[in-house]
């Protein structure tokens, strides 16, 4: 039985405090949903869609419904990874995720979903879209190939006061990051290796230069345990 | 009860790089137990060059020329399941790194103005050579695919996993260590 | 540009830009009135304007940027003097705009999409302009021309190949015709301005908010919340110091074949601001905006006119008719093309200078709106009825309609019909009352009724009643007769949505794209029974998860079209197992060109 403070999670009793999302509540208690956007730093972007869960039978984004006490909540069924995995295959074929090739292999929020959720292809066809790489600042590569549109990186650079990163434009062929420069290029603004945002990205795009080996392949967080593990262990890529 | 009838497996690789393939030589000893419970039928194993009836193809690599569109047909026609193994089938891999430029700017860099070429160097035309398709494209943009089986190349064990789970009857599945886009 | 501004003669690019800065006093949440006045004097937005509006209202440089990349009336790049845009809803394109289009490229010598290479001009499609009963129109420089020919578009393009200024171009182009076809007891009596306000002062605010309660008049936008509660959800908000309430009145009437607020607008803004006033006085606002579809630029004069006028019979700013402390004011804000922005919240984005992304919700804009105050946002439509409600009573309201849905309803009606244009009817009236009235020239096929967003009927379902009890709507129906194709209905309202999309959360972003492919993969004939089944599991996904209205409903009209004409979807189809999205042969055309071969080897068959 859920008492005053806790709600059920796939039928496990999961304390709160008042304010917290079911997300949060979850990640505190060391319970998994699936996310991509949500970082328990920052506020809840509710985005991705994929920490979608069934709250007494209706569908809504864990990272941004409160927490209220004796809800029922559905999250690992059958029915919820199918469309987790659904919406998994659209952003690997909207963006370019050649994983062999990217030196985040291992320690990508996207891939280490996709296997925890057991995607095996991308099922939809691709759309090999044309981003650039900006590789014009001294200590990190910028490769929007791989951009799942997860504003983590506008956010911590707004903690920064840079701004560096904002997100604009309409659209999957229009939306992205906007770099705050007149050029558009990274050199010109006045990010730095020690800003938040440079080690916020989930995915391959913004990349430090020359430690991306450090670790070898296969010794990697997500080697080492499924995100499912890695990520309630309060330790976030 | 009779013995079960060993299935008919082909394998080919499109715009791959045989990695799969090796991959597959790397289940070892299991090699054994394998052809204990399959026939080989087109494959670079037995070198036959024609693919026949068969239970199972495996398919490695992704569709950058017209023969690999000819292979990929004559495997969905011939195979009742298919299978496209590892990123390049699934995704087009490092072939499809190319999919951003022009087919006309990639082969006049490549056969007419790069340095290096014989004066007088020319796109090669003769009819022999299977022509290239503006894109690379996974196989499922071509042919229905029933199963994927990622990596790069996926590891002997998830092969191993993948096939005795298929050849058992399971809907194959890879756990955490086993399933790898890289 | 034949657009300039007679103020803005002589000045250079960075006067220019600062004079725009300080008449809307360097303020950031101006910055789309500021984005837009900048282009209408520059053409188009270059790095170096974007910076220097930055500097202006004191943003970083990339957010000034993202809102200009999200608005489709907004260009980072050089649009050329002469920019046309041609209507691309179904019914232009019935009514031929795809030819007309071709017709005035082929005239130019250039592609659609493409600026000429003499930086002149720029031809395209853009979303439904909202002239769908006089159509194929376009927007010439983002001034609406309507009842396009083949002979106007001859000679628009010898015009345009002369530089004539858009000044000296045939008005008659330029004239939008209200056709109102049928008024009923919203429109067809005259309204003297302040009458309704009077009455409502009079009453007073607890008295007047009872009255729009008891006249049980429901949100005209479709979605029918009862704007009472809303209004009384807002007056009942907490204030924070130096904080105010705010009554917006969305005139973003961006859903394809509406066109209702248009002549609302154009003939009644009156009992438009005035209901807007009604709103203020019954929640406490003292600050309103309009905002205004850019694609109803044309009617910024008149209405910023309508607004003087008001302010000089004191209907309109401080001590409204002579009533200490009752002070309220309108300003008008242009929208730049992004049909999202009808959705309430991502209108508060827009009116705060940014792009137009629905908020999460809770909190709702009636707690925390434009700029964290408490917000109403309603229709042109609600507003112009709560002005009647005023002036005539609950009662007077209520005798119209059913009692789901008092009051009358305006219907835009477009497509097959003799006579299109906008119909005044009673809530509760049957579809097939208003094609009656409408003249159905040829038997009907389908109803699209309130546009891609609503609902599909068929021929068969004529009888179902617009109201919210049966057919809830924002009151537009698009009529399609035996000779149409649904398909192609469906077709145009997939690309409409993907084209829309904010582009916000994952199902709606990349799925009305794979919805879009999927609908140009059946519409090439290369479908199968697989992607029917595809388009429908698409459906249900964005239904289920997408972040807003917009996303929830995008599949619907193929969906429905998928249920109710499934044969226009199967008779397209190749075969009923799987298909490749594209054509493998013309795949090798280029690599046959390169190397001059046409031999059997160089070709691949459909299999």
């Amino acid at each position: 039985m859920a008492n005053d403070d806790t709600f059920l999670l796939d039928g496990v009793a999961v304390p709160f405090n008042t304010g917290q999302t079911i997300l949060q509540a979850a990640h505190a208690a060391g319970r998994y949903i699936p996310h991509l956007c949500w970082h328990p730093d920052y506020k809840p972007h509710g985005s991705c869609k994929l920490c979608t869960v069934k709250i007494d039978g209706r569908l809504a984004s864990a990272c941004t419904t409160p927490a209220t006490p004796g809800l029922r909540v559905e999250n690992r069924t059958p029915e919820l990874d199918e469309q987790r995995r659904t919406l998994l295959q659209m952003l690997f074929v909207e963006g370019n995720h050649f994983c062999p090739s990217c030196e985040k292999s291992g320690q990508c929020l996207l891939q280490a979903t996709a296997y925890e959720l057991g995607m095996m292809g991308p099922h939809f066809d691709h759309f090999y879209p044309n981003r650039p790489v900006d590789a014009s600042h001294p200590d990190v590569l910028l490769d929007f190939n791989r951009c799942i549109l997860c504003s983590l990186c506008e956010q911590a650079s707004a903690r920064d006061g840079k701004f560096v990163f904002v997100m604009g434009g309409r659209g999957m062929r229009g939306r992205k990051v906007i770099i705050n420069s007149a050029t558009g290029r990274l050199a010109d603004t006045d990010f730095s290796l020690t800003d938040h945002a440079a080690s916020i990205c989930p995915v391959g795009v913004i990349l430090k230069k020359r430690v991306g080996f450090i670790v070898p392949y296969g010794q990697r967080k997500y080697d080492r345990a499924p995100v499912s593990v890695a990520d309630t262990q309060g330790d976030e890529p | 009860m009779s013995e079960p009838r060993k299935l008919r497996v082909a394998t080919t690789s499109l715009a791959g790089c045989f990695g799969c393939h090796m991959s597959l030589l790397d289940i070892d000893e299991r090699l054994f137990t394998l052809i204990e419970l399959v026939d080989f039928d087109r494959t670079p194993l037995t070198d036959i060059k024609r693919c026949g009836p068969c239970d199972l193809g495996l398919i490695e690599g992704g569709v950058c020329n017209a023969e690999n569109v000819h292979v990929l047909r004559e495997f969905r026609r011939q195979c009742k399941t298919l299978v496209a193994v590892g990123a390049c089938a699934i995704n087009g891999g490092l072939p499809a790194q190319r999919n951003h430029l022009d087919l006309r700017d990639i082969l006049e860099a490549v056969y007419e103005t790069e340095g290096g070429l014989a004066r007088g160097a020319h796109i090669p035309n003769d009819p022999e050579l299977p022509l290239p398709l503006d894109r690379v494209h996974p196989i499922h943009e071509v042919v229905k695919v029933d199963y994927f089986l990622p990596g790069c190349p996926p590891s002997g064990d998830a092969i191993w996993k993948f096939l005795t789970d298929l050849i058992a009857g399971r809907t194959p599945t890879l756990g955490h260590g086993l399933l790898h886009y890289d | 540009m034949p657009q300039n501004w007679i103020m803005l003669a002589g000045m250079d690019q960075l006067e220019a830009i600062d004079w725009v800065l300080s008449r809307h006093r360097h303020d950031g949440t101006r910055l789309m009135q500021i984005l837009r006045e900048t282009q209408e004097a520059l053409g188009w937005l270059a790095p170096e304007t974007i910076t220097r509006i930055a500097q202006g209202v004191g943003w970083p440089r990339a957010r000034v940027e993202a809102t200009a990349a999200f608005y489709s009336f907004f260009h980072l790049r050089p649009r050329g003097e002469y920019c046309l845009l041609w209507s691309d809803n179904i019914i232009d394109r019935m009514a031929g705009s795809r030819a007309l289009m071709q017709r005035l490229c082929e005239a130019l010598w250039l592609e659609p999409g493409r600026l000429s290479e003499d930086g002149l001009v720029f031809v395209h499609t853009t979303s439904d302009i909202g002239m769908g009963d006089q159509g194929p129109a376009l927007l010439v420089n983002y001034r609406a021309a309507t009842r396009m020919t083949a002979e106007r578009v001859d000679a628009m393009a010898e015009l345009i190949r002369n530089r004539v200024p858009l000044a000296d171009w045939p008005q008659e182009w330029f004239q939008v015709e209200d056709n109102l076809r049928r008024a009923g007891p919203l429109l067809g009596e005259a309204f003297t301005p302040g009458a309704a306000l009077a009455a409502a002062l009079s009453r007073g605010p607890d008295a007047q908010l009872a009255e729009i309660a008891a006249s049980n008049l429901r949100g005209r936008g479709g979605a029918g919340f009862p704007t009472a509660r809303k209004w009384q959800a807002c007056r009942d908000a907490p204030l924070a110091t130096d904080q105010t309430r705010i009554v917006v009145c969305n005139a973003d009437e961006g859903e394809p074949g509406t066109f209702k607020d248009r002549v609302l607008l154009n003939s009644h803004a009156d009992l438009v601001f005035e209901g807007m006033t009604i709103a203020a006085l019954t929640v406490g606002a003292r600050q309103g905006f309009l905002y205004l579809r850019g694609e109803y630029r044309y009617l910024l004069d008149t209405l910023e006119a309508v607004l003087q006028r008001r302010r000089d019979q004191g209907l309109l700013g401080r001590g409204i008719l002579g009533t200490p402390g009752f002070d309220f004011d309108i300003e008008i804000h242009l929208g730049a093309g992004a049909y999202v922005c009808g959705e309430e919240s991502a209108l508060i984005e827009s009116l705060e200078g940014k792009p137009g992304r629905p908020r999460l919700r809770p909190p709702f804009p009636v707690t925390h709106g434009y700029l964290g105050q408490p917000t109403v946002v309603n229709n042109v439509e609600t507003f112009a009825c709560a002005a009647r409600i005023a002036e005539k009573g609950a009662a007077w309201f209520a005798a119209t309609g059913t009692p789901q849905s008092t009051g009358s309803k305006l219907v835009s009606v477009s497509g097959d019909v003799a006579r299109p244009g906008v119909y005044e009817f009673p809530c509760g009236i049957t579809v097939a009352e208003v094609l009656d009235a409408a003249g159905v020239r040829n038997c009907v096929q389908g109803v699209q009724v309130s546009g891609p967003s609503g609902t599909t009927l068929t021929g068969e379902e004529l009888g179902r009643r617009l109201c919210f009890e049966d057919v809830p709507s924002a009151g537009a129906l698009m009529v399609f007769d035996c000779t149409r194709d649904m398909f192609e209905a469906a077709h145009n309202f997939a690309h409409f949505f993907a084209h829309e999309s904010c582009g916000f959360c994952t199902p709606c972003r990349v799925g009305t794209q794979v919805i879009a492919r999927l609908m140009d993969k059946i519409a090439a004939g290369r479908g199968s029974q697989y992607d029917l089944q595809e388009l429908s599991r698409l459906h249900q996904l964005l239904q289920g998860t997408a972040h807003c209205g917009l996303g929830h409903i995008a599949g619907n009209p193929v969906f429905a079209t998928l249920t109710k004409f499934r044969p226009a979807y199967e008779r397209r189809l190749k075969s009923l197992e799987f298909e490749p999205a594209f054509d493998l042969d013309a795949e090798l055309s280029q690599a046959r060109q390169m190397t001059g071969r046409d031999d059997a080897g160089a070709h691949l068959a459909e299999t």
